[in-house]
């Protein structure tokens, strides 16, 4: 059964419609991992039972024709699941069961595929190691007290794990991929306005995208393809003509123009981040394309800029929960009381940090000099892009600046948490897409992960790079169950 | 205080203070579902039965913009004269509080979707101009409500997302009658828009009211004070008066005024601070990133341009010219929208050979008397425009009297019944038939010999007793004026 989970998404469905494996195989054995990987904390709420229903149904009445036939997947606590309580890693939403589907799950489900659970993640997304969810940490598969990233910290886990054959995150400002790159992972952060916001509990509205996390590019292509859909009932979704990335997906990148931005080689980098880079670099140009320098004149902004615009936007977006509706509440002696005790206490530290600063920069007499400003850097952000991808195709880049630290190790030092983000925010400032793929190993051993940035909606190109950088690559991930007893 | 002509000004020993009135009024946007949900927006469902998921802000929840609403904003704009902003922006308006599910209010703060417009007022001294500043689009919120329970307040969420028209006016008003015209010419144009009822008993209309003084001739704005959300204009004009009045001593006693909100107790008929200035939400607006900046197109607004029906000022107009009405009665018929309906098909149904100022008399007395008396509007009276028209042909071709048209109208009003069938059957018809008055009169004078003789002889007063004979040996039926003509020349 063990082997079942090692199986990438592509073959499970393959031996599923070959009729090798059952659903209920399959679910089993994610199930039955899923369970022996308590330690991990990956998982906030389980629905183990009824995926087990499900796959029996499935099995009873197979459709083959489903892009993911009777496949097991847990995904972020972060989507609404229909009678599935739903958190966002929070205490205020500790007893939330939405009566209603995310637009990305929704897709998912019609596709054949069945809920596992909902994965832990930071609180309302806002950490970058999965450190600040009101339900634990998530441990990393690959070692001990190792974290797994953040905000998509089980889902990251749950998938170099094994507990999930794929899953879906969120990346604000790198939640995806930075997680992605500390477990040995694929994660893309798609295009903003490619995956429908419906349903997902909002952190930073103009950031906050959908993406699929994978063992490998293909499978990753694939769940893109099934979750990336139009959405009337989110304005900003975008109506535009959107592939079967998994079929046109091609290791033939011959003639592409890589550029690589100068000022991503930041003060402080490790040494080893620098060699993995400059291998990417080698790497790409073995695939046949060509690297070009370039410069992102204003990179050295985006994570002051980053972090006014996501903290203003959560200020207003986790008003909502105030006690009075749903979720946690405090009792109080009157309204304000009240208000003040359920957030007080329904809220971690991070959140409030953040609601804190957001409000500030928010605030009459700071909004010019914060907000304003940050809204125009942000600009000139998104004109360096597309300065650069006059010239080039895609951008490469190190998805972080470190491999994936200690628990508690950043914990009380905010600043150098966020300095975590420091590759991935310009992306999601930009609204373009990202795919951070694992690429190499420090001198621990730790995965470490390269960044390749598209084109707006651009997202089969850098699948296709990255495709072909993953087969001459041929990472493979040290995963030692370490935490199987 | 003292009027001259319709000048309002507050006297004070020697001083002299003039009023600056301003509103931002508040008027729900006709429409079946709310600004960014497809919820019901019925007035007086049962609580919360008209909430969605989004109304509600469920996490994960998002707005979607009505087109409608965008359209009945735009076509109002188009109705005050104003600048249509093909570009504008719904901002977050942040607050807390317990009937604002998402803890802030979708608005529109720097970008609104309508400028700078105007309106006319038809005052008792002339024209009066004022400068609308600007409309923007935004939702309402729920409803708290204190008075059920002693521990704990309830929330009506039915409201919240409803979507309303703030519609900022310049400090152009000078007088509760200039608010009172306002206010009403406001709710014409909407109504003949159909882009809100106007209903203030429901709440479809309301409105802040910015209040300032200043020394007759000072070309400076006094300090204002904003009474907030007064719903009837009844209540705005006291407010006005209480607030300009209560600011002025103020200023004489040497006092200053401290730019706050205010609030109207009705009870008390006084205004009462609520909060000042430094008490002020920081309502950090700032764009709704769930939302993208609403665009639309030229010829998306030439379309709701060429939709737009005639407004107010048009057909008050187009009545004196095509009517021969005076501005006055013009006034009454255009004011209410199916006032000037009901008119207009009245005159319709009259066909060629009318009688158009009888018909106004007719409908500015008999029906509004009637409809005052049973607390009916227009659109509800109980005798159609075709039977009104019936009934002014009858009177203007000489068939009956118009006493005796009072006495069919009585008839007509229980069923709407057609006057020619009531003539008919009560035998109403006025006699007309010369020979059969000049029998009929024959017969009074040889009755009433001496009376002729003296009337000969120089009692002119007696003529009338003649008439009076006449007239009710006819039944009263007999034509009034066959009758004058005939006794002059018969005695």
């Amino acid at each position: 059964m063990s082997d079942i989970t090692k199986q990438s998404l592509t073959q499970l469905i393959e031996n599923i419609k070959n009729k090798k494996l059952s659903s209920t195989d399959v679910t089993k054995a994610f199930i039955d991992r899923s369970e022996k990987s308590e330690e991990l904390n990956a998982y906030i709420t389980n629905d183990f039972t009824s995926a087990l229903d499900k796959a029996k149904k499935f099995d009873q009445k197979p459709n083959f024709n489903l892009k993911l036939p009777g496949i097991p997947m847990a995904v972020k606590d972060l989507f609404c699941t229909k009678n599935i309580k739903t958190t966002a890693g929070s205490k205020i939403l500790n007893n939330f069961v939405p009566t209603y589907e995310s637009t990305v799950t929704e897709n998912i489900w019609n596709e054949g595929a069945i809920l596992l659970g909902k994965l832990n993640c930071d609180e309302f997304a806002m950490g970058s190691s999965n450190e600040t969810s009101f339900f634990g940490n998530v441990q990393s598969p690959i070692d001990k007290n190792l974290v797994p990233g953040g905000s998509s910290g089980g889902s990251a886990s749950a998938v170099a794990g094994q507990l999930t054959p794929v899953t879906i995150g969120t990346d604000t400002g790198g939640s995806i991929r930075q997680p992605a790159s500390f477990t040995g992972i694929v994660g893309l952060k798609p295009t903003y306005g490619s995956c429908s916001r419906y349903g997902i509990v909002a952190f930073a509205s103009s950031l906050d995208q959908a993406g699929p996390m994978a063992q490998n590019v293909k499978d990753c292509a694939l769940l893109h393809e099934v979750i990336s859909s139009y959405d009337p009932k989110d304005s900003t979704s975008i109506d535009f003509k959107r592939n079967n990335y998994s079929k046109e997906l091609t290791n033939n990148i011959k003639g592409k123009k890589i550029g690589i931005p100068k000022e991503y080689r930041v003060d402080g980098m490790p040494k080893e981040i620098e060699d993995l880079w400059q291998k990417g670099i080698q790497n790409i140009k073995d695939c046949g394309a060509e690297t070009i320098d370039i410069s992102l004149p204003n990179t050295s902004y985006a994570l002051p800029t980053y972090y006014i615009v996501a903290p203003a936007e959560a200020s207003s977006n986790l008003a909502r929960y105030d006690g009075v509706k749903y979720g946690f509440r405090a009792k109080g002696e009157n309204l304000i009381d009240m208000y003040e005790k359920t957030r007080s206490e329904g809220f971690g530290a991070e959140v409030q940090r953040r609601i804190m600063i957001g409000t500030y920069v928010l605030s009459s007499g700071y909004y010019d000099a914060y907000y304003l400003k940050a809204q125009k850097v942000r600009k000139l952000i998104k004109n360096d892009f597309d300065e650069a991808y006059k010239k080039v195709d895609a951008i490469l880049t190190p998805s972080t600046p470190s491999s994936a630290f200690k628990l508690g190790e950043k914990t009380n030092d905010p600043v150098s948490m966020y300095l975590n983000d420091i590759f991935t925010v310009p992306v999601n400032l930009a609204g373009l897409p990202g795919i951070s793929i694992p690429a190499g190993h420090d001198s621990k051993g730790y995965p470490l992960g390269l960044q390749i940035i598209g084109k707006a909606f651009d997202e089969q190109n850098i699948l296709n790079i990255a495709y072909a950088m993953e087969e001459k690559i041929n990472f493979k991930n040290k995963i030692t169950d370490w935490w199987i007893k | 205080m003292s009027k001259k002509d319709s000048e309002y000004l507050i006297n004070r020993k020697d001083n002299q203070y003039e009023v600056v009135i301003g509103l931002e009024v508040h008027a729900q946007v006709l429409s079946e579902s709310k600004l960014f949900s497809t919820s019901a927006t019925k007035f007086g469902a049962e609580p919360n039965t008209q909430v969605s998921l989004v109304d509600a802000a469920f996490p994960g929840m998002l707005p979607v913009i009505n087109e409608f609403c965008v359209k009945q904003a735009i076509k109002t704009g188009i109705g005050l004269n104003a600048k249509i902003n093909k570009r504008s922006v719904f901002d977050r308006k942040n607050y807390f509080y317990a009937d604002l599910p998402q803890g802030y209010q979708i608005s529109q703060f720097k970008d609104p979707i309508v400028g700078e417009g105007k309106v006319i007022l038809d005052m008792p001294n002339g024209q009066k101009e004022v400068g609308i500043e600007r409309l923007h689009l935004e939702q309402d919120a729920g409803k708290s409500i204190h008075d059920l329970d002693p521990q704990n307040t309830f929330v009506d969420l039915n409201r919240s997302g409803v979507a309303l028209m703030e519609i900022v006016s310049k400090p152009d008003l000078r007088s509760p009658d200039e608010v009172n015209a306002y206010i009403k010419k406001l709710r014409s144009i909407m109504r003949y828009l159909g882009t809100c009822d106007g209903n203030m008993q429901e709440g479809s209309l309301r409105a802040d009211v910015n209040v300032s003084v200043r020394p007759i001739g000072s070309k400076e704005f006094g300090t204002r004070c904003e009474i907030k959300n007064v719903n009837s204009i009844k209540f705005m004009q006291m407010a006005i008066e209480y607030e300009a009045n209560r600011q002025v001593d103020l200023i004489e006693e040497g006092k200053t005024i401290d730019q706050e909100t205010r609030l109207f107790d009705t009870k008390k008929n006084e205004t009462r601070s609520m909060r000042s200035k430094e008490d002020a939400h920081d309502y950090r607006y700032f764009p709704d990133p769930d939302l993208l900046p609403l665009e639309v197109s030229e010829k998306f607004i030439e379309e709701l341009k060429n939709d737009i029906p005639e407004l107010p000022d048009d057909k008050k107009k187009r009545f004196i010219e095509e009517f021969r009405l005076s501005p006055y009665e013009a006034n009454i018929l255009v004011s209410d929208i199916d006032t000037a309906k009901y008119f207009e098909e009245v005159v319709a149904k009259m066909g060629k050979n009318k009688d158009i100022k009888l018909a106004v008399n007719w409908i500015t007395g008999e029906l509004f008397a009637v409809l005052n008396s049973k607390g009916l509007e227009i659109s509800q009276s109980p005798v159609s425009a075709k039977n009104f028209a019936i009934l002014i042909n009858l009177i203007k071709n000489g068939t009956i009297s118009g006493k005796i048209a009072k006495t069919v109208f009585e008839l007509m009003i229980d069923g709407d019944k057609d006057p020619q069938k009531i003539v008919e059957e009560k035998g109403l018809k006025q006699q007309s038939d010369p020979k059969a008055l000049e029998a009929l009169i024959d017969k009074i004078i040889n009755d009433n010999r001496e009376k002729a003789i003296e009337y000969k002889q120089g009692k002119e007063k007696l003529f009338g007793f003649f008439v009076g004979q006449a007239m009710k040996a006819s039944g009263g039926k007999a034509n009034p004026q066959l009758i004058n003509e005939i006794l002059k020349k018969k005695l």
